[in-house]
């Protein structure tokens, strides 16, 4: 079934200030989207303000999966109407292992009495991590907890692979990666890649975009997207840097906080 | 000479209880010299909880008599659920002050193993309870609840291993509280001779049918030279019962003594666990989760004393408190003079789940010896929201989130629990207790 996930003029304030000044996304399943853009001009508030972290707060707009508005919803609710979110820095959580807290997140998308075997639950389990190369043994830690920043962004693509959402936002999931965890990475998301998956990447780096071929690239400045293409916009930032498009746009500084 | 008291049981009635018990004479006279003194003696002064009002000497009954269980199958399922049927050949049950099942197996009593309920034990084998009964971890004359218990004691375990026994399999009580008239003065002797090693876990567990009791526990820890002594306890009393329960323990020589405790009582209750590390190269280790709510009172104190040299002490205490229910957590690592390279390490986190709640932390040290190394960490605050919204992302409930991370925060020392079925009660009784 094919969805869309609709970003219609959204304005995100923290603590007061607006971040997000009018932000407009159309996603499709089947398609992958990436924004790039320099340090700290919204990329990350765009993708918390889409699952519903608590400290952001909307103040114009919409976001409308298959038509619905997710902002009227809780963070749950959001998850299970089909989106996720690989965030760009995972909470730790002691106490909680990591194969009891994905069984969790499995069987909150099933009815009681519908909860996933045992049995079944390993077997999808060992699959995905053999698939990623994780060690059997991260699923007996504790959440995330002394995780190096490879193995977390690893251990969110499983979370991915385990639930299947229709929507993946991942929020510089290549970061820190070395070029083996990058290309498993990688290959995770390609794993995902169907008609049924849409996905929205941030990334400041063009060789993830090596294994991940996207359909659009989007550029954010100044918490608007300010310019939109395909792959060929992505490899003329990697090799020009952002400054050709503060030029055409007359923009001086790119953060938010700033007006064009 | 009779004197008049301020307790419910007077001289004569002490004497008729170790009398009809055939107690041996130095348990009669130790029992009647703590009750002159238990009455002039001052009550404890736990740290930042004021207890003046409690009660913990007004009582309807010293002791009751209850049925005992012939067999396993006997029991209620509230008590078979802890014991792991198939494995356990070694348990003692007691019912209120009624030792109400005993099985030890056949190796460990050839390998000199003595485990029993105590006033037995003090007939059977009077040198050695002697010997270790409030002699060297707690001592009679402390303050008035030592010497109430002295006078009173009603029950409990003496576990004794030989020099050079290593049990492998946990030894295990269960303490059962269904009579409310039922005073428990509950005493655990464990005593572990040189090279020797034992676990040891204890739950006690209340029925509704208790209202309005009190439980005044002790429990001694001897671990010898080079012995290892591992004990667990689930304490899980009623909402009406006020509980007195001071566990030490004092390790020798490359001894090490290891608590897991899980404080589940549902009413005011006052906890003072103490380790002495005296040998040198000893080591103590206390972990310690607590679930407080409704208006219950609580004060935990932990205690590791360092005279060894090379000795190590650590201190984990994690405590959950939700409704209105107020709790005291002080940890004391104390070193002292000529205890070189000891280490004092303690670490006190609370949860608050209301805005009602009251959780203290106070982590002291007391060093009177430059070369060592301690160390702590304490803090009281509030389910991290960020940690809730990660796991909500995934599509998990709140409530079923704040759960998830009660749980994990009290894992370290649930896991720590060595008996599968004893385990599982403390995390049930944890899920009950924080819904
Ligand atoms: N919790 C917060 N409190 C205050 N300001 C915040 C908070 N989170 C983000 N901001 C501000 O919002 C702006 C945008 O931040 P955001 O994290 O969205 O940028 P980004 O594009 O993801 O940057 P980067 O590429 O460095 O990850 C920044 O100025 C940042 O300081
Ligand atoms: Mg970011």
């Amino acid at each position: 079934m094919a969805s869309t996930l609709v970003i219609k003029d959204l304005h995100v304030e923290i603590e007061g200030k607006e971040i997000l000044k009018g932000v407009n996304l159309e996603l499709d399943s089947g398609k992958i989207h990436v924004i790039m853009g320099p340090n700290g001009t919204g990329k990350s508030t765009l993708a918390s303000a889409i699952m519903g972290h608590p400290k952001f707060e909307v103040t114009k707009g919409e976001v409308l999966l298959n038509g619905e508005n997710v902002l009227e919803m809780e963070v749950d609710e959001r998850a299970l109407a089909g989106l996720f979110l690989a965030m760009q820095y995972p909470s730790e959580i002691t106490g909680v292992t990591n194969a009891d807290f994905l069984r969790s997140a499995i069987n909150a998308r099933r009815e009681e009495g519908q909860e996933i075997s045992l049995m079944k639950f390993i077997k999808e389990l060992d699959k995905n991590m053999d698939f990623l190369e994780m060690d059997q043994n991260m699923a007996q830690r504790y959440l995330n907890e002394g995780f190096s920043g490879g193995e977390k962004k690893r251990n969110e693509i499983l979370q991915m692979m385990m639930i299947k959402p229709e929507f993946g936002i991942l929020d510089e999931i290549d970061s820190g990666l070395d070029i083996d965890a990058l290309k498993v990475v990688s290959k995770g998301i390609n794993q995902m890649r169907s008609e049924d998956f849409g996905c929205l990447i941030i990334t400041h780096y063009q060789r993830l975009l090596n294994y991940i071929e996207p359909d659009f690239v989007h550029v954010m400045m100044q918490g608007r997207i300010v310019k939109s293409g395909g792959f060929e916009l992505a490899r003329r930032l990697e090799t020009e840097g952002y400054d050709w498009i503060k030029q055409e746009l007359g923009i001086e500084d790119e953060t938010v906080g700033q007006e064009a | 000479m009779t004197t008049k008291t301020n307790l419910p049981v007077d001289q004569q009635a002490v004497e008729a209880f170790s009398q009809k018990n055939g107690e041996p004479g130095w348990l009669s006279s130790l029992r009647l010299d703590a009750l002159a003194k238990a009455d002039d003696l001052p009550l404890p002064k736990p740290d930042k909880t004021k207890i003046t009002k409690w009660n913990f000497t007004q009582f309807a009954k010293h002791t009751v008599d209850s049925d005992i269980y012939s067999s396993l199958e006997d029991m209620p399922e509230s008590i078979k659920s802890l014991i792991d049927v198939e494995t356990q050949q070694n348990l003692y049950v007691q019912r209120n002050n009624t030792p109400a099942f005993l099985t030890l197996s056949e190796e460990l009593k050839e390998q000199g193993v003595i485990f029993m309920d105590l006033l037995t034990a003090a007939k059977e084998y009077p040198e050695l309870v002697e010997k270790y009964f409030m002699t060297e971890a707690v001592k009679v004359d402390e303050h008035k609840l030592t010497a109430l218990h002295a006078a009173l004691v009603n029950g409990g375990a003496f576990l004794y291993v030989p020099k050079n026994v290593e049990i492998a399999e946990p030894i295990q009580a269960v303490y059962v509280h269904d009579d409310t008239d039922a005073t428990l003065f509950n005493h655990v002797l464990v005593v572990a001779d040189d090279n020797s090693s034992v676990t040891y876990v204890e739950s006690y567990l209340a029925t509704d049918a208790v209202q309005e009791s009190v439980v005044n526990i002790v429990s001694e820890v001897i671990a010898k030279q080079n012995a290892r002594v591992v004990y667990g306890a689930v304490d899980n009393l009623s909402a009406g019962t006020t509980t007195y329960v001071n566990r030490r323990g004092t390790a020798g020589r490359d001894s090490r003594i290891e608590w897991a405790l899980g404080m589940m009582n549902d009413g005011n209750t006052i906890s003072e666990n103490i380790t002495k590390l005296i040998g040198d190269n000893s080591y103590g280790d206390t972990k310690m989760v607590v679930v407080g709510r409704g208006n219950q009172k609580q004060n935990f104190t932990t205690n590791i004393t360092h005279w060894g040299k090379n000795s190590e002490g650590y201190i984990l205490k994690h405590g959950v408190m939700k409704d209105a229910a107020s709790s005291i957590f002080n940890g004391i690592g104390k070193i002292e003079y000529g205890a070189t390279k000891a280490n004092a390490e303690q670490e006190s986190r609370v949860l608050m789940l209301s805005e009602k709640a009251r959780g203290d932390a106070n982590p002291i040290l007391l060093i009177d010896e430059d070369d060592v190394t301690a160390g702590h960490a304490a803090s009281v605050g509030r389910v991290d929201p960020m940690q809730l919204y990660y796991l909500m992302s995934r599509g998990i409930s709140q409530h079923e989130a704040e759960r998830l991370v009660i749980h994990g925060f009290l894992a370290p020392v649930v896991t720590k629990l060595p008996i599968e079925g004893v385990k599982r009660l403390l995390s049930e009784v944890i899920e009950r207790k924080v819904q």
